[in-house]
């Protein structure tokens, strides 16, 4: 499933401005489901690494206070357009993702 | 006995921390690296302890905090947390009014822009609290965000 | 014949003569547009597209963040591929509309002098699919405000152009819209104008009241309350509750006519759907 996630870059010179949006739940486990009143389990990311041609630029680890649909934005030095990033993540039940963008 | 403990420790996480400056991780193996106790922590305190072994942070203004005075909605608060300090270990975020106020935790690279966006969700008007892990110190800033169950907005 | 004549000059003498009083709809735009140049002084007219944003500089650095990477992408993405995809009978979407349905949105609700109706988009997105021996989809949000958002999206930067044609029920739907806008309803006895116009710019607790003018170029809108696409009528619903009245139906006879008043109204404000709101 390798479409939850969406990456767009931009090039400045050498440094690449990279936004992504990731399409996950981020469920707290401390809401309450309106009907049957049962607690929603916590379902979160809680690991996030993006590499830029296979060297790690940003790792992340995530609580449950990260919106619904994730949204990342950060800027790293070194890239040319035909680079390639990498972007994963894994959330607290072992379920991940990845993808794989080229600047 | 104690000793050999400490040891391993210190072994098994700069370990870690090697591979994953090298790129060598995956998320899998990252995992075991969630820090359990500063996310789940319920106190300011205890989220710092957790992350950091410290509750000690230098306040300044060469962290920005950009976030609305008055959230939009409280579910999607937009953060932006730029710095001007070198050395730069890792950026975090916490909400001191949320149940468990330590948001997210960004590591970075040598060559990554001291600057982090994203979302957060917050429970109650409170300061958004910037972590910045720089040369081994921690520094941070602080900004109240106003959050109001409402429901206009045409 | 003669009485054919008769009622062709009565028509014609509705039409062309509004009734003492009574403004036309072209001096209630003039009247409409002023109050809102006047009362937010230094805000181009096509500024009030971007709603509350275009009068509140905290929300709207806040909404630019959000639309970075807006969250309605997947939906805009869906309803182009909704769009696009043949209905069992192998034609499409396009087929029922002028221009393939490409650059339309501008001219929506119109007044169809066929059936003497006033015409939303979603509506005609729904007869469309039943034209072909598809069902209806249940409106407001979903696939309906997906495709429709598309298609909105397609008349971006196109400036809002409604017309109401000289014709005596195009009139009494623009009437019976502009009543709809001023009339007060639900137990807090509020209008659409109450706080859309008269308090435009005014808190109402920690919120700021968008102007009415330029609300419908930005629908289907993804709310981050709803967190997904919902319609203008949606919205209306939701503004009818709020002032705790029961909603109307939607795409019924008092919310088709309440977008035609209010559409109208903005005319000349360009179209930037979908949009975030809070």
């Amino acid at each position: 499933m390798a479409n939850s996630i969406k990456i767009k870059t931009s090039v400045n010179g050498d440094v690449c401005n990279v936004k992504t949006l990731i399409k996950h739940v981020m469920e707290t486990g401390q809401r309450k489901d309106a009907k049957t009143g049962k607690v929603i389990p916590a379902k979160f990311i809680q690991e996030l690494v993006c590499t830029h041609n296979g060297k790690a630029v940003l790792n992340a680890n995530w609580g449950t206070a990260v919106s619904a649909n994730p949204y990342l934005s950060f800027e790293f030095r070194g890239a040319k357009a035909g680079d390639k990033l990498m972007l994963s993540w894994t959330d607290n039940t072992g379920e991940s993702d990845s993808a794989e963008h080229t600047v | 006995m104690k000793r050999r403990v400490f040891l391993k420790g210190t072994l098994a996480s700069s370990a870690v921390a090697v591979a994953v400056g090298a790129g060598l991780l995956n998320p899998r193996q990252v995992l075991a690296a969630w820090p359990k106790s500063a996310f789940e922590a319920k106190s300011m305190q205890e989220a710092l302890n957790g992350a950091f072994g410290s509750e000690l942070t230098e306040p300044t203004d060469a962290i920005q905090i950009k976030a609305p005075d008055i959230a939009e909605n409280g579910a999607v608060v937009p953060v932006t947390v730029s710095t001007n300090l070198t050395n730069l270990e890792s950026i975090s975020i916490l909400a001191d009014g949320n149940p468990t106020p330590l948001a997210a935790n960004f590591m970075l690279a040598a060559n990554t822009a001291g600057s982090v966006s994203t979302r957060i969700k917050m429970g109650k008007t409170s300061n958004v609290v910037a972590v910045v892990k720089s040369g081994g110190k921690l520094y941070s800033a602080r900004k109240e965000v106003k959050v109001t169950i409402g429901g206009c907005g045409g | 014949m003669k009485k054919m004549l008769t009622m062709a000059a009565a028509v014609t003498l509705l039409a062309g003569m509004p009734l003492a009083g009574q403004a036309t709809p072209e001096q209630d735009l003039k009247a409409f547009r002023d109050f809102y140049m006047k009362r937010f002084p230094g805000v181009p007219l096509n500024e009030f597209g971007n709603g509350v944003y275009a009068i509140d500089a905290d929300a709207r650095s806040s909404w630019e963040a959000i639309e970075e990477f807006p969250p309605y992408d997947d939906e805009l993405e869906k309803g182009k591929k909704l769009f696009n995809t043949p209905f069992a009978n192998g034609k499409t979407y396009a087929s029922c509309f002028r221009n393939g349905g490409i650059g339309i949105r501008q001219n929506y609700p119109y007044f169809d002098a066929k059936s003497g109706e006033v015409k939303t988009l979603e509506q005609e997105i729904n007869e469309c699919r039943v034209k072909n021996g598809e069902k209806p989809l249940p409106g407001k949000k979903g696939d309906i405000a997906a495709i429709s958002g598309y298609m909105a999206s397609t008349s971006n930067g196109k400036a809002l152009n409604i017309k109401i044609p000289n014709d005596p029920r195009a009139l009494a739907w623009y009437e019976k819209g502009k009543a709809q806008f001023y009339m007060k309803r639900g137990q807090l006895n509020m209008s659409c104008a109450n706080c859309h116009k008269d308090n435009a710019g005014n808190r109402v607790r920690s919120e700021v009241l968008s102007p009415a003018l330029g609300h419908p170029t930005h629908f289907p809108v993804h709310r981050l309350s709803w967190g997904n696409l919902g319609t203008l009528q949606r919205r209306y619903g939701g503004c009818n509750e709020q002032v705790r009245a029961k909603a109307f139906a939607d795409q019924g006879p008092e919310y088709r006519a309440l977008e035609y008043f209010h559409t109208y109204m903005s005319n000349g404000i360009n179209v930037n759907a979908p949009s975030t709101r809070k």
